[in-house]
C-alpha cells in the first residue's frame, strides 16, 4: 500500500515552502490571459442588453463596421430572440485598438421590444408574475427530503424556536476577469489562452464547438487571476473570441469589462429559508422543518444545505428554485454550503439560548463529527471562549464585544482522471508535467515538493509545467478542492516509478541489490554501505543519451475526502455608529497531509476573509424597476480589504497522513461564527446577510423600543 | 410597468441608451450607473479621441516615444502601448481590474509616489519617472518587499500582488517602519480576493525591517 511515509522521514512534505512562481508574479514577469501581447492583435467587445427581459426587433451594425479601424462586427443574438437578464450578449467587435473595439460598441443600433420583468425573488414569485423563461413555471418543483417522524420529534421538544434566515446573491468578484486570447494558427490549428479552472474542459468545449479534433486545439492558462468556481467553460466570451479570430485571421483578446464580470460571470445563489425547530430539555436538537427558495437567476441550480453538519433524528426540508431575470449562477466556494451553515449555526445559537445552554456545549452535544469536536477544544482555548458575554448584550459601554462560533464539512478527495509524467534527464533535471492549472492554490509547488522529496531534490530543481494541454496529458478542472487531491498521487506515483527506474539503471554500478538503494539530499546510496553513494547528477548521468519518463496512476490509498472545520470570531460593536470591526478569527481546518504548510495556510486566510466579506459586506443589488444591477463594480460591490481583516490564526489541523483538498471549507463556518458573536455581543439578531451597520442600529432600536 | 411598451426605431433615447453598454466607462456612482449616456456626449468623446499626440515617457528609467490619444492612460500605454519604432512596451504587471481608481491593481509609482495608472492620463505622465513593477528589483536582486512577498506567500492567484508590491514599496519610502495599523492604511487602497492580505501585513513587516 503506498503511503506518504511518516511525518518524521519528510523533508519537504508538510514543510512550509516558498512558490515557484513567486518571482514571477512579484516582479510581473508571469503572464496572464489578460497580459498576453500577440503580433497584429485585435481587441474584442461585447455589446451587451442593459434591460433585463426584451425581444430583440433589429441590430444594425453599419456603423460600427464603417469604424477606422474596426476588422469585425458578428451578432450574437438573433432577431426576435429574447433577451432575458442584463448583461445577454447581443453583438461583438474586433479593432485595432481596445478604445476603438469601446467605440465601435456605442455605434450598434439595437431596437427592442421590452418586456416585463421581474429581478427579485419575490416579484418573481408573485401572483401573475411575468414568465421568465419557458419554464411551467418561475418556481420549481420542490425538493423535500424528510427523514425521521417530524410530529413526533416537536412533540419531544421542550423548547424551540422559528426563524427566518436570509443571505443574497454574491458575485465571485474574480480580479482577472474571464476571457481568452484566441488565435488561429491555420484553418484546422486553435491555440486559446484562457483565464480558467479547466484546461482541458475547455480544451474539449472548444474542439466540439469549431468540429476539430482535441489536439488540434491548444488551451494555456499558465497563471490565472482567481475563479473561485466560475471559471470551467469558455462561455460565449470565448466562443466569441475564437470566432472573432477565424473572421480577421488576427489573434483576439476579449476580456469582459468589470461591469460585466459582475452581471453574466456567475454568481453564489441568495437563499432565504424559514425554519421551526426543536430540541430538548437535555440539549437534543430533536425536530427541523425549512422550507427555503433562492435564485440562481435565468438557471437552475440555488440549492442550499440544511439540516448541516448536526445530527437531527426528525427532519423536513423543503427547497425551491426561483428563476429570476438575472445573470446565471455558478459554483462558487463550497457551492450551497456557507449560507446553509449560517442559517443553520444561526439557529443552533437561538435554541442555545432558549435552553439555556453554551452554544459550544449545544454543539458538542449535536454533532456526531469526532474531528470537529476535537477543533471545538482547541479553537475554544485559542479564541479564549471563557471571556465571551456570558449574557448577551450586556454590559453599557458603547463598544460591545461578543464570541461565536460556526461549523463545516466538505469532501475534497479528488479522484480519478489525471495523468502526469515525471522525467529524469541524463543532466540530472528533472521534469514533470500535467493538464491541471493553478488558479492560486500553489499547486504548481506542491507538484514540485513531491517529486523533490521523492528525488532527494529541492522543489526549485523541478521544472513543472501545469495550465497547457499541448502535452496531452488530462487532468480534471478545479473545482470541489479536488485539484491537490487528484494531482499529488499520479505525481508521487509517477516519481516513483521514474526513481525505480533510475535505481535499476545504477544498481550494478553501486553494485548492491535495487532494494537496498536510497535517496540522500542530491545523493544515492546504497543503505547497507553507506560509503557507496554518487550524486544526483552522476547518477542521472548513466543515462546517456536517454532519459527516463514515466507516468503515474491513481492511488486511492493516498487521498482522503471529508474535511471538518470550526471558526470562532470575536467582534467589536460601536453600538452609536453600528460599525462592526472583527477583532480575531481561529479557523481550525482538517486538510489530511497538507503537502505545503505555507500555501494551505494562505487558502485558509483566503476562506476566512471570503467568508467575512459574506458576512459583512457583500451583496448584488438588483434594481427592481428598471431590473439592473446597482453594483456591478468594485465602489459599490464591496470585498474585504486590509482595514476590514481581523487578527486570522489559521490552524491546519492534519488528523491523517493522506491528502484533502481545502480550497473551499474555510470559508464556509466563518459568517455563522461572526453573526453568533455580533448576536453575543449587542443581544440582537441579524438573521440576514450581510450583517451591515444600518442593520445593526435598526435592531438596537428596535430592542430598545 | 405597461405589459409591452414599444420601442422600435423612432425611440432615439433607448438607442442611444444601448449605445452607451458595455463601456464601463460612463457610470461613477450608483445612480449614474443606470443613466443612459447621450449621444452628444458619445460623439465627443470619440471625436477627441481621434486627435492625437506623441510624447515621451520614461518608465524604468528609460525613454519610449508614444503616440497617445487626449483619453489614452498610462496604463493602456504601459500595458498595450507601442513605442513609435513599432515595439510593444508590454509592462503587464499593472492591471485593469476595477478600471475606475478603487482597486491598485494598476499601482506604479511616479516620482516615488504610488499612483493608479488606469486614473492617469498618459500625456500628464510626461517629465515623470514612472517606475513600474518589472522596475523595482536591481536586475536580479528583488527588492526586499519581493523578496519578503515570496518569503511570506503574500501572494496566492497573483493578480493584485505586482499593485500591492508597488503600493507596499511606496509606502515604505514614506514610512520606513510602519505599524500594523499603518500598514493597513497604507494598503487600503488595493484589493485583494484571494485574501493575501495577512500575510502582506507580514512581508511588509518583515521588509521595513530589512530596509
Ligand atoms: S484598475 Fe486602476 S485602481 Fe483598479
Ligand atoms: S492573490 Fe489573487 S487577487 Fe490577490
Amino acid at each position: 500500500m503506498a503511503s506518504w511515509g511518516e511525518a518524521s522521514e519528510s523533508r519537504l512534505i508538510g514543510k512550509r515552502v516558498t512558490r515557484l512562481s513567486g518571482k514571477d508574479k512579484v516582479t510581473g514577469k508571469a503572464k496572464y490571459t489578460f497580459d498576453i501581447n500577440e503580433p497584429g492583435m485585435l481587441y474584442g467587445r461585447i455589446l451587451r442588453s442593459e434591460v433585463a427581459h426584451a425581444t430583440v426587433m433589429g441590430v444594425d451594425m453599419s456603423d460600427a463596421e464603417a469604424l477606422p479601424g474596426v476588422k469585425a462586427v458578428i451578432p450574437l443574438i438573433e432577431v426576435g430572440k429574447k433577451l432575458r437578464y442584463q448583461g445577454q450578449e447581443i453583438a461583438a467587435v474586433a479593432a485595432e485598438t481596445d478604445d476603438i473595439a469601446k467605440d465601435a460598441i456605442r455605434l450598434i443600433r439595437v431596437d427592442l421590444e421590452e418586456l416585463p420583468h421581474a429581478v427579485t425573488e419575490e416579484d418573481a414569485m408573485a401572483d401573475g408574475a411575468p414568465e421568465i423563461r419557458d419554464w411551467p413555471s418561475n418556481q420549481s418543483e420542490p425538493n423535500i427530503r424528510e427523514d425521521g417522524d417530524l410530529e413526533a420529534g416537536f412533540a419531544e421538544a421542550a423548547v424551540e424556536v422559528e426563524a427566518t434566515y436570509h443571505t443574497p446573491v454574491q458575485t465571485h468578484v474574480c480580479l482577472e476577469t474571464h476571457g481568452h486570447v484566441a488565435k488561429w494558427e491555420d484553418e484546422q490549428n486553435l491555440t486559446v489562452w484562457a483565464s480558467t479552472q479547466g484546461v482541458f474542459g475547455v480544451r474539449n468545449d472548444f474542439a466540439q464547438r469549431f468540429e476539430l479534433p482535441a489536439n488540434q486545439v491548444r488551451v494555456i492558462t499558465e497563471h490565472m487571476g482567481g475563479g473561485f468556481g466560475s471559471k470551467f467553460g469558455p462561455g460565449v466570451e470565448g466562443h466569441t473570441a475564437a470566432e472573432l479570430s477565424r473572421i480577421t485571421g488576427k489573434a483576439v483578446k476579449l476580456m469582459l469589462t468589470r461591469k460585466a464580470e459582475h452581471l453574466v460571470a456567475g454568481n453564489r445563489p441568495s437563499m432565504t429559508q424559514h425554519v421551526r425547530a426543536g430540541a430538548t430539555r437535555d440539549g437534543r436538537l430533536i425536530a427541523y422543518d425549512m422550507k427555503g427558495y433562492g435564485t440562481g437567476g435565468i438557471s437552475s441550480g440555488a440549492g442550499f444545505t440544511g439540516p448541516y453538519v448536526y445530527h437531527v433524528p426528525n427532519s423536513r426540508a423543503e427547497r425551491v428554485n426561483v428563476a429570476t431575470n438575472a445573470g446565471n449562477q455558478r459554483a462558487m466556494r463550497a457551492p450551497g454550503h456557507p449560507q446553509g451553515a449560517f442559517g443553520m449555526d444561526s439557529l443552533m445559537d437561538e435554541l442555545a439560548e432558549k435552553l439555556g445552554m453554551n452554544p459550544l456545549e449545544f454543539r458538542r452535544i449535536n454533532d456526531p463529527n469526532e474531528v470537529r469536536q476535537a477543533q471545538y477544544t482547541l479553537g475554544a482555548q485559542e479564541i479564549g471562549w471563557h471571556r465571551r458575554n456570558r449574557v448577551p448584550g450586556s454590559g453599557t459601554d458603547v463598544k460591545k464585544r461578543g464570541m461565536g462560533l460556526g461549523s463545516g464539512q466538505w469532501g475534497g478527495g479528488g479522484g480519478r482522471g489525471t495523468e502526469a509524467r515525471v522525467t529524469i534527464n541524463a543532466d540530472g533535471t528533472v521534469e514533470a508535467v500535467t493538464g491541471t492549472q493553478d488558479i492560486g492554490t500553489g499547486v504548481r509547488t506542491v507538484i514540485a515538493i513531491i517529486v523533490a522529496e521523492e528525488f532527494g531534490l529541492a522543489p526549485t530543481d523541478i521544472r513543472v509545467t501545469v495550465g497547457d494541454s499541448a502535452p496531452g496529458l488530462p487532468s480534471g478542472g478545479s473545482g470541489g478542492s479536488q485539484t491537490t487531491p487528484s494531482v499529488a498521487p499520479v505525481i508521487k506515483t509517477a516519481a516513483a516509478a521514474a526513481k525505480q527506474k533510475l535505481f535499476e539503471r545504477i544498481a550494478p554500478l553501486l553494485e548492491a541489490p535495487i532494494e537496498d538503494l536510497r535517496v540522500g539530499t542530491g545523493t544515492i546510496y546504497v543503505v547497507s554501505d553507506r560509503t557507496k553513494t554518487i550524486t544526483w547528477k552522476q547518477a542521472a548521468g548513466q543515462l546517456g543519451m536517454e532519459s527516463i519518463s514515466e507516468g503515474g496512476t491513481w492511488d486511492e490509498d493516498l487521498r482522503q475526502g471529508g474535511a471538518a472545520g470550526a471558526q470562532f470570531a470575536e467582534v467589536e460593536i460601536d453600538t452609536q455608529t453600528g460599525a462592526i470591526r472583527v477583532i480575531k478569527i481561529v479557523a481550525v481546518q482538517d486538510c489530511g497531509l497538507a503537502i505545503n504548510r505555507l500555501t494551505t495556510e494562505s487558502q485558509i486566510n483566503g476562506g476566512v476573509i471570503m467568508g467575512l466579506g459574506q458576512a459583512l459586506l457583500e451583496e448584488r443589488f438588483m434594481d427592481a424597476v428598471t431590473g439592473r444591477m446597482l453594483n456591478a463594480n468594485l465602489e459599490d460591490y464591496k470585498v474585504p480589504g486590509t482595514l476590514e481583516i481581523p487578527e486570522i490564526k489559521s490552524i491546519v489541523f492534519d488528523t491523517h497522513r493522506k491528502v484533502t483538498g481545502v480550497g473551499e471549507p474555510p470559508c464556509i463556518p466563518t459568517p455563522g461564527a461572526i453573526a453568533n458573536a455580533v448576536y453575543n455581543a449587542i443581544g440582537v439578531r441579524i438573521r440576514s446577510l450581510p450583517i451591515t451597520p444600518d442593520k445593526i442600529l435598526d435592531a438596537l432600536a428596535e430592542k430598545k423600543a | 410597468m405597461p405589459d409591452k411598451e414599444k420601442k422600435q426605431g423612432t425611440n432615439i433615447s433607448r438607442r442611444n441608451f444601448l449605445k452607451g453598454v458595455g463601456t464601463g466607462t460612463v457610470a461613477a456612482t450608483v445612480a449614474p450607473s443606470v443613466l443612459i449616456s447621450n449621444e452628444k456626449t458619445a460623439d465627443a468623446q470619440m471625436g477627441d479621441a481621434v486627435a492625437s499626440a506623441t510624447i515621451q515617457l520614461n518608465i524604468n528609467e528609460k525613454s519610449y516615444q508614444v503616440e497617445v490619444e487626449a483619453r489614452t492612460t498610462l496604463l493602456t500605454v504601459l500595458r498595450d502601448g507601442m513605442d513609435t519604432g513599432g515595439n510593444n512596451i508590454d509592462l503587464t504587471g499593472a492591471k485593469l481590474i476595477c478600471d475606475r481608481g478603487e482597486c491598485g491593481g494598476c499601482t506604479v509609482m511616479v516620482d516615488g509616489k504610488s499612483v493608479y495608472a488606469c486614473m492617469m492620463l498618459a500625456i500628464d505622465a510626461q517629465g515623470k519617472q514612472i517606475t513600474t513593477v518589472e522596475g523595482l528589483a536591481d536586475g536580479d536582486d528583488l527588492h526586499p518587499v519581493q523578496e519578503a512577498f515570496i518569503q511570506h506567500d503574500a501572494l496566492m492567484c497573483g493578480f493584485c500582488t505586482p499593485g500591492f508590491v508597488v503600493s507596499s514599496a511606496a509606502l515604505l519610502n514614506e514610512n520606513a517602519k510602519p505599524t500594523l495599523e499603518e500598514i493597513k492604511v497604507g494598503l487600503s487602497g488595493n484589493t485583494c480576493r484571494c485574501g493575501t492580505y495577512p500575510f502582506i501585513f507580514d512581508a511588509v513587516k518583515t521588509a521595513s525591517q530589512k530596509m
